[in-house]
This record gives C-alpha cells, structure tokens and sequence, in this order.
C-alpha cells in the first residue's frame, strides 16, 4: 500500500488526473477502508475535497439538483430538500452512522454503485439524471450491475438533478450487523412517472421493479401491489437472507414505500 | 438465616448506605482513568528493541502442510526470524495444556490430542497458526508473511456437530473415532427411567445452542521479553488469570522456571471468559524472544479475534421433561452434544459436563435427573468458557423445556413454575445432578419480577399491540447458576488440574493507607471500587487511601484470576479473612498501647476501643506503632501490619432469579423487537448497587444478543462466514430497551459476606426468557419454536412453518 496524493485544484485538474491507475477520492468512506484491508490498490489518489463547486444544494422550479461531493450529513439536514423531496432528505439521514453521513458523498455513492447503498434507489427511483464532466446520464442507464456504471475512465460526476416528485417515499429494511439496506425501495410518482426501485436484494444491484410500477399507475397504493409476486430467482442471497426471503421483504417493504408516499 | 457476623437486616437493603461501605453507590475509582484515556492496556506497552511479530496462519479448515518455504520471508527487508512448527518441534515445546480433564462412562477419559502452538503437519481449522514472522515493523512482518510459500493439501472438513458425526465422517484427530473425545454422563439413570415410566405427560425439545464469538472490545495482545543477563522472562498479555497464564505456559509450554518468569495483566479490555485460556500466540512470542534476544509484540487483528478467540455455547441437545397429573416434575432426560471445536481448549472439557450439567435441576424439585453429554471434535476454533459457560446453555434448555410442557400441559408459565419451586424452607437443598444449594428464595423473585414488569397489564399491551399489527409476547425464566466453582478438593476429584481458592494480601502502611493485592483480575468488574469498599466497610480507611492492585506475578502472591463470576465470593472472602487478621492482631498492639487486655479491645468505626472506656486509638496510629516499634511488645509480636489470606470455599454459590422479558414480533418481517425487560436476581449481599445494575445490564445485553442477534456460522467446508461486525451482529443500544432491574436477597451460607456473584447472571438468565416471548407471541400462528439467534429470516421462517402469518 502505497500512493501517490493529489489533492485535485480544479474540475479540470481532477479530470486530467483522473483514469488509468488513478482512484478518485471523494468522502473515501468505501475506498479507504477497502485500501486499507488490501482489496484495493491505487497507485494514485486524486482528492476532490477542495472542490466547492461540486458541493451545494439547489432547486430551480421542479428540478432539485445537488452537486456531487456534497455530504449526506448536508442532503438530510437540507431545507431545500426536505422542502422539495421529504423522502431524499430521509434516506440521506439514514445512510450508515453520523461519521460516514459526515464524510460520505452522493456522487462517491452512486460512483461506487454498492448492491446495498441507498442512493442509488433514490436517483433510479425519482428518474434523476447524472451530470458528468463530459454528459448527461439517465439514472434508468446508469447504474450497469454490482459496482459498475455507465461512467468511463476520467469521467467525474459533478451533480445529480432529482426532478421534484408529486409523491415519493422511501423505506429501508436493514441488514442486522452492517446495517446497509438488505431490502430498500424507493417508490415515487412524479414528472419522472410512476417508479419503484430497489436496493439491497437483486443479484445485479438495484433495479425497477416494472410489474409493481405498472399496477400502480392506475392506483398508487398499497393494495395495487397485492397480487404481484416478486420472483426469487433474481434475488441475492447471503447468511442474512435467503432469496425467498429477500423476495417476501421487497413486496412487503415496497408496498410500506408506497403507503408512506401515498401518505 | 447464616449467621454471618454481618447487618442481616435485609428489609432494609434497599435503603440509601450512607458513607463509602457495603451497599454504598460509590462511583468507580477506575473511571476516571479510563474514561480520560489514560488505562494501560497492553498494546499501550512497548519495549526497548521491541520486534514485531505476524502470523501467518490456515485459510482452510483441514489440510496436510506438504510445504513450507520461508526463505524468500526470511531475506525480505526488515525480517529477524520466522519460525514455524519444525522449530518448535526441534526446541521440543509442549502443546496448550487441557486444565480440565473428562473422566468418560465405562471410564473412558477425554481424548486430549496434541495443540502445539504452531501446527506441525496438519491445521484443523481456519486460523490455525502455520508460521510467525518476526520482524522490524509490523508492516514488515506482514509484507513478509505473504512471501511464505505454503502447500497445503486440503482435505475434507467437518464444519458441525452434526456432520462430525456422520457416518464416516472425516476425522479431526485420529485418536478420536467418530470425533468424539468424550462421552460423559451424571445421574441415576434407572430412577428416570422409572419416573418417565409413570408420567402422565412427557414435554419434549430439540434444541440448539448457537455458537457464539466473545468480541471483547480489546483484542488480544502478547508483548515479551527476556533479559539475557537474568535469564527473567517478561509477558504482558491480555488475561483474566496471569498466575495462570504463568503456571501452564512455564510448566507444560515452554519448560521454564516459573520463579523466573513474570507475566502482567494490566488494565485488560474485557475479557468474557475469552482471555482465560492460553492460546498459541503468547507462548511463540515468549519462546522467540528468549530465542531472539529481543522483545517481541503482537497485537491482534480484529478479523484475528474473530477467527482464533475461543468461541463460545455450541450445543445440540434433546431433552425431555415427566410431568405427573397435577403438572409436578418427575425426572429429565438430556442429551447433549457440544461443539469442542479442532482442539481441547484448557476448560473445553469441563464447561460442557462439569458446568453445565449440575444446572439441570434449576429452581426445580425434579426427583430424578440423568444427562449425557458427548464432546465432539470439529474443524473449528476451539469452544470454551464465554459468559456463563455451560450454565446459560442448561437455563436454555430447561427453561424453554418448562415453558413447553405449561403450553402442553394447559398451566400459565407461572403454575407451572409456583409448583416446582424449591421452597425457601428446604435448604440446603440436595439436587440429583450433585449440586447442593444453599440458599434462595425464587417465590420472591418471581414475585417482584411480576410485579415490576406489570404482568397484570399484560393482555391491554398484547390488545394494544395488535392494532399496530405486532405479535407481543411474555416470556418467563425462573433461572438458577452456579458461581465460584469449588471446592478444590472436590473439583480435584472431578477432573480438575488446578485449585480453586482465592488470596489476598492486605498490606497497611505505617501512614494507616492499605493497599490491596487480590489474585482476582478486574477486566470490566469494577474490583477496585468493590474491594475498597470491602477494606472501608471493615477498617475504616477512607477509599482514597485503598489501593487494589492485581495482574502482575511479580507483585501478587499466587492467585486463580477472575472467571465464573468468583472475584467477591472467593476473593472477596480472602480480603476479608486477611482483614480479619490484621484486625485480630492490631487488638495486640493496640492493647498494649492502651495498657488494657486484649480481650477488651474491640475494634469498631475504625478504632481500637477498650471495652466500657473511653479509651480509643485509631487504626491509622495502630499501623504507624507496628512499623515504628518504640512502644511495642516485640518480645511476643513480629513488627509490620501485612496479612495474607487464602480461601477455598465449602460450595459454589447459587445466584438465582426470574427475567420476564416482553417482545413485540412483525409477522409481515419476522422483526423482533424487545419492548421490556424486567431482572429481578438474587446475587446475595449486593456491595455496590450501581456495579451490580451495570453487570446485569450488560449480561443482559449479551443475553438479548445471543437471542436475537449473534451467531456464529462456517459453510460447510469450515470457512468462517461471520469473520467480521459486517455479518456478526453483536448487540446495541437501539436493540434493547431501557432495563427494569432490581435485587431480593437471600445470603450465600458458606461466605462471611453472605454474596453470591453477578458477573453472569445477565447472560444466564436471559436468553430463555426472549425466546419464550417470541413463542408466547406466535402462539396463536401455531409456532411453538424459535431458534437462536432469533433473527428476522428465522421468525419469519417460523411462521411460514406454522402456516403464515394471519
């Protein structure tokens, strides 16, 4: 373990420093710990936390857009956000304990793309879009599978805009020990449509769940989801949660998201 | 009531204590070097020339080392040595000594194969340790080790009881056919038979005890040196018995002298029974740094705690329990299978027999008790003593039994219970399963429990519940234990190769301070408030001029450590009868100062007084003429006030009491939430009562924690898939509620003091009382079991068994 730092003076300069053997550091609250213990080895890091033009919270009519390194402690504690999306505001509080949601970041989140973190139940389910350095991308062809996105080598997220939902709510199921989401949806109906993402249970990371959202555009409610069975055979499964399991808490934990969003 | 000598007034033993003495709630003279940063721990220690060691240990659960190429680790930067099991074979250590042996039915002793401390030719589970390296830093050790080329040649594992038993199963130790070390049993089996022969109902149970990881918030730690020119060996270690520590790795590891070896525990962070045994680590880096020449450090990783700590529980076990007509116990039946894990850890044997067994009776009158218990090998850690050890595993069994057979039998938890109750008249009461209590009063606990957890408003709560779609549940455990194992005679008989009694010395200073040496070690038990306590109660001196020292060979007269909640009722009791000494012969001196007899002379208030005088001369000035002998009768009394005690008690102690837990389960999720916790136990004379609430509260906590939460898994092949707090769940303070605790006290018999021990309690008598809860709340589902850890996928799993949620 050892590294070269570069703490990044500019986007651009980060930007130019960025890819090949390079790791972008933002709250460093997956990667550190993941160099530390030896699962990773940069030969570069290229540090964002200077960066202020990545941070910071802003709404223009209906879009809510939030700069990539700003910190969850921040999104959670929001007045712009528990104003426009209550439920974003809510999922941020609950991310990890008080020092991660003091160092984490939204766009280190969704960089890293864990099979188990919230946000990116948040951007799939409100239909955000992901600002880069080079482009726009669609949420829905974001997120690719477990730690994988649509992001390509030097590409650095610099905000994500959350159209404002007419309703939206987010309900997290906890896995006991690390306490990351084992089942989390985030269910929505907005500008954006009708949306249910989870996180947490599917074997390729957090998806849509299509059937729910299509029995719910009639009716958004509980009860709309109550015929659907959610299959098994796309679900993970570990010592915590065999995949019948898994597939019996994301009905269940989708229809309280929906409840709660149809208030 | 014993005549202890003591204020046996107990209906006034919840009043406020005024002063420093026993009942007093004196805040903890340890804290404020603990919580300012300022402990010593034995990481915090490091010596001059100081290397570091690494181990390099099995990432299989079975293999033949075919290999071992350490030459490219030995050139690397920084490395002293490596040393591997040819090297301990060449120096012909001995292996980690079994301090308890079995004697097995037909008498068949326990199988005890050989553990060196770094394995020679085979490893037997995940963390078994191959090699150390030895370097300048540990960075360095740590880059080298991945330098050792090792070959192993995997071979089948057994990762459980159940497949360790298996038809051909692989073998763990070749001297042990069918894995089995031990097959031991106790009681008359002929007079159960009879009695199941005449019941009118029997209630039956299968039963795990989920293996459990310590998790003491300090991991291990192992810093030695040796002085070249002395020849003294040096050992810091994290553990609960130094002297211990010191006997079995001088005499059966190393084979050295034990007078010139000194091993310290300092300020130790938690222990749980975990840091009882010795373990390979501390001997290697004992033996390297005589062998170097210089001092040698290693401090565990967490993900090494979790891999190598010996685990703790472990069992599977049937029982059943013969009830007649009227709901009265006739006999019980138990077979137990339990976990040793690859080896026999040094109370691996005894934990599961000799402390589990004898537990069986309870708070019960059950006429007739038989039990077996077959020890089984399998490619894990070693199990051994962790909180409780063997006495929650039999409260789980017998209590979950009892609960069963009142919702077969049609009787409420607490009929059944009331007509099986051991009445306070009866003792000392004779069980069949050789203890023979001394004391108790479960009625009264039970009664207060009942009252303090408002069990009347139950069914509003239940109703209340039900509109918010939750399942609550109440759950009972009318629990008895058994602390201070004793005595050695006895324990000798049974098996045991050590001695079970305690010392103290108390050393009072011509300025009239004490200070204490105690062969227990406080690793979390507050020994150096309670102790004092103890010397204020009894002499008079106020706490800030008593010292407590303990952990350190050189300065301690032998002493046995701090397991099975023993440190008061054993050690305590030593403080006291070398108090007492003191006492008798201060009356000498201070009979002559006064020009009285001795006879006259009581000593009260922390005064010499002559009888039916005015005459008084304090305690203080008593000390300072023994040290400073111008006025003394030197012709019949040595000078100096220092007195030693050794006590080896007549009896364990029986602590007892009734947890009433109350739960509320999500029949959509599984979840479990517990709503209410209610302890009432009888611990004897309680000395501290904030120590004593702050040792149930955690034991409690471990208790919630090993029902809902913890549980070790390996997969099949031995791989341990709970290596880190990312998959074992340890318990924390948003998973229990806000504790409702109180005390009603019966006085040990065969103690001054009249105290029983509370170390464990809490993790004794706990876990039952959440199951039965979680059973009493899905009743109506028709689910009638709940494994441990009662996670949300198992009561979930329950119901769907039961035929789902309604």
């Amino acid at each position: 373990m050892s590294f070269a730092y570069h703490k990044a003076a500019s986007v651009n300069d980060a930007a130019s420093q960025a890819g090949g053997d390079a790791a972008l550091l933002a709250g460093g609250m997956t990667l550190l710990p993941a160099i530390k213990l030896g699962l990773s080895d940069p030969r570069r890091l290229v540090d964002l936390a200077d960066l202020g033009e990545l941070r910071g919270i802003t709404r223009d009519g209906d879009t809510l857009t939030i700069g990539s390194m700003t910190r969850h402690a921040d999104v959670a504690a929001s007045a712009e956000v528990q104003g426009a999306i209550p439920a974003l505001a809510k999922l941020a509080g609950g991310i990890g304990d008080a020092q991660v949601r003091h160092r984490g970041t939204i766009g280190g989140s969704i960089a890293n793309n864990d099979p188990a973190a919230d946000y990116p139940a948040a951007c799939l389910g409100l239909g955000a879009t992901i600002v880069t350095t080079s482009r726009e991308i669609a949420a829905d062809d974001f997120f690719t599978g477990l730690f994988e996105t649509a992001l390509e080598e030097g590409e650095i997220i610099t905000s994500v805009r959350f159209p404002v939902p007419e309703k939206a709510a987010y309900e997290k199921f906890v896995q006991p020990a690390s306490r990351f989401a084992l089942v989390g949806v985030f269910a929505a109906q907005g500008p954006a449509g009708t949306r249910v993402a989870v996180t947490g249970a599917g074997l390729s990371g957090v998806y849509r769940a299509s059937d729910m959202e299509a029995a719910l555009e009639s009716d958004f409610s509980a009860d709309a989801i109550d015929g659907i069975t959610v299959p098994e055979d796309n679900m993970a499964a570990d010592i915590h949660a065999a995949a019948d399991y898994r597939a019996h808490l994301v009905k269940v934990i989708a229809g309280r998201a929906i409840a709660a969003a149809a208030g | 009531m014993p005549d202890t000598g003591l204020d046996t007034d107990l209906e006034n033993a919840e009043q406020v204590v005024i002063g420093n003495g026993i009942g007093a709630r004196v805040r903890r003279k340890e804290d404020k070097r603990f919580l300012t940063g300022k402990g010593r721990y034995a990481d915090d220690i490091n010596r001059p020339g100081q290397t570091h060691a690494y181990f390099v240990r099995s990432q299989v659960a079975h293999a033949d080392i075919k290999n071992l190429d350490t030459s490219a680790a030995e050139k690397a930067e920084g490395v002293i040595a490596v040393l591997t099991g040819a090297d301990v074979a060449a120096d012909e250590l001995g292996g980690l000594p079994c301090g308890w042996g079995i004697m097995g039915k037909n008498d068949v002793p326990m199988h005890e194969p050989p553990h060196p401390i770094l394995a020679i030719g085979t490893v037997r589970h995940v963390g078994d340790p191959i090699a150390v390296v030895i370097a300048e830093t540990k960075k360095q050790a740590k880059a080298a080790a991945q330098l050792i080329d090792v070959t192993l040649e995997e071979k089948p594992a057994v990762a459980n009881i159940r497949a360790a038993l298996a038809d051909g199963a692989p073998l763990v130790h070749d001297g042990a056919p069918g894995n089995v070390a031990f097959d031991w049993e106790i009681g008359d089996r002929a007079a159960m038979e009879e009695a199941f022969a005449n019941a009118a109902h029997v209630a039956e149970i299968d039963i795990d005890n989920n293996r459990l990881i310590p998790n003491a918030i300090e991991p291990r730690v192992a810093v030695a040196e040796f002085d070249t020119g002395t020849g003294d060996y040096t050992l810091f270690v994290t553990s609960q018995n130094p002297h211990v520590h010191r006997l079995l790795i001088a005499a059966f590891v190393l084979h050295i002298p034990e007078e010139k070896f000194r091993v310290v525990a300092p300020d130790v962070g938690g222990g749980f029974g975990s840091k009882i045994f010795p373990y390979p680590e501390e001997s290697v880096v004992t033996w390297a740094a005589a062998k170097l020449g210089r001092p040698v450090k290693w401090t565990a990783e967490r993900s090494e705690s979790f891999m190598t700590d010996a685990h703790g529980r472990d069992h599977v076990s049937h029982a059943e329990l013969a009830l007649d007509k009227d709901g009265k116990f006739l006999a019980l039946k138990v077979s137990t299978l339990a976990n040793l894990g690859g080896y026999v850890s040094a109370f691996g044997g005894a934990v599961p027999t000799f402390l589990y067994a004898p537990l069986l009776a309870g708070t019960y009158t059950t006429p007739a008790i038989y039990c077996e218990v077959k020890g089984v090998f399998t490619h894990t850690v070693p199990v051994d003593a962790y909180r409780g050890a063997g006495r929650p595993e039999a409260t789980y069994l017998l209590e979950r039994l009892v609960d069963r057979a009142a919702r077969e039998t049609g009787l409420s938890q607490v009929d059944i219970r009331r007509k099986n109750f051991i009445q306070p008249d009866a003792f000392p009461y004779q069980t069949p399963v050789a203890s023979c209590y001394d004391s108790g009063d479960y009625e009264a606990t039970l009664s207060s429990a009942l009252k303090k957890a408002d069990v009347d408003g139950f069914e509003k709560r239940k109703a209340d519940a039900a509109l918010r779609g939750k399942k609550r549940g109440l759950g009972f455990s009318t629990y008895l234990e058994a602390c201070g194992v004793a005595p050695s005679a006895v324990a000798g008989q049974l098996g045991a190769r050590a001695g079970l009694y305690e010392s103290a010395v108390v050393r009072v200073h011509p300025t009239g301070g004490v200070t204490v040496f105690t062969g227990t070690h406080s690793h979390g038990q507050s020994h150096e408030t309670t102790f004092a306590q103890l010397v204020n109660d009894r002499l008079g001196v106020g706490l800030e001029h008593i010292e407590v020292v303990h952990g350190d060979t050189a300065r301690i007269q032998f002493g046995m450590g701090t397991y099975g909640s023993r440190s008061l009722a054993v050690g305590g009791e030593a403080l006291i009868r070398a108090m007492d000494k003191v006492i008798e012969k201060g009356k000498k001196i201070a009979a002559h100062l006064m020009e009285a007899s001795e006879n006259d002379i009581e000593f009260e208030g922390g005064s010499f007084k002559v009888t039916g005088t005015d005459k008084e001369t304090p305690f203080g000035a008593v000390a300072f003429a023994a040290y400073v002998p111008h006025n003394y009768p030197l012709e019949t009394l040595e000078p100096g006030l220092e007195e030693t005690a050794f006590f080896d008690p007549l009896n364990f102690t029986f602590p007892g009491g009734c947890h009433i837990c109350e739960v509320e389960v999500d029949p959509a999720t599984g979840v479990t939430e517990v709503v209410n916790f209610t302890a009432v136990d009888d611990v004897g004379r309680v000395i501290n009562p904030m120590i004593v609430e702050g040792q149930v509260h955690g034991g409690v906590t471990q208790g919630i924690g090993q029902a809902l939460l913890e549980g070790c898994v390996y997969d099949d092949n031995g791989q341990l898939l709970t290596g880190s707090y990312m998959d074992y769940t340890m318990p924390r303070a948003d998973n229990v509620p806000s504790y409702n605790v109180g005390t009603e006290l019966t006085l040990c018999a065969h103690n001054t003091l009249g105290v029983k021990g509370v170390g464990e309690v809490g993790a004794i008598g706990s876990p039952p009382a959440v199951i039965n809860a979680i059973v009493d709340a899905l009743s109506d589902l028709g689910v009638t079991d709940v494994s441990m850890p009662a996670t949300s996928q198992n009561v979930w799993r329950a119901i769907q068994a039961a035929g789902g949620a309604k």
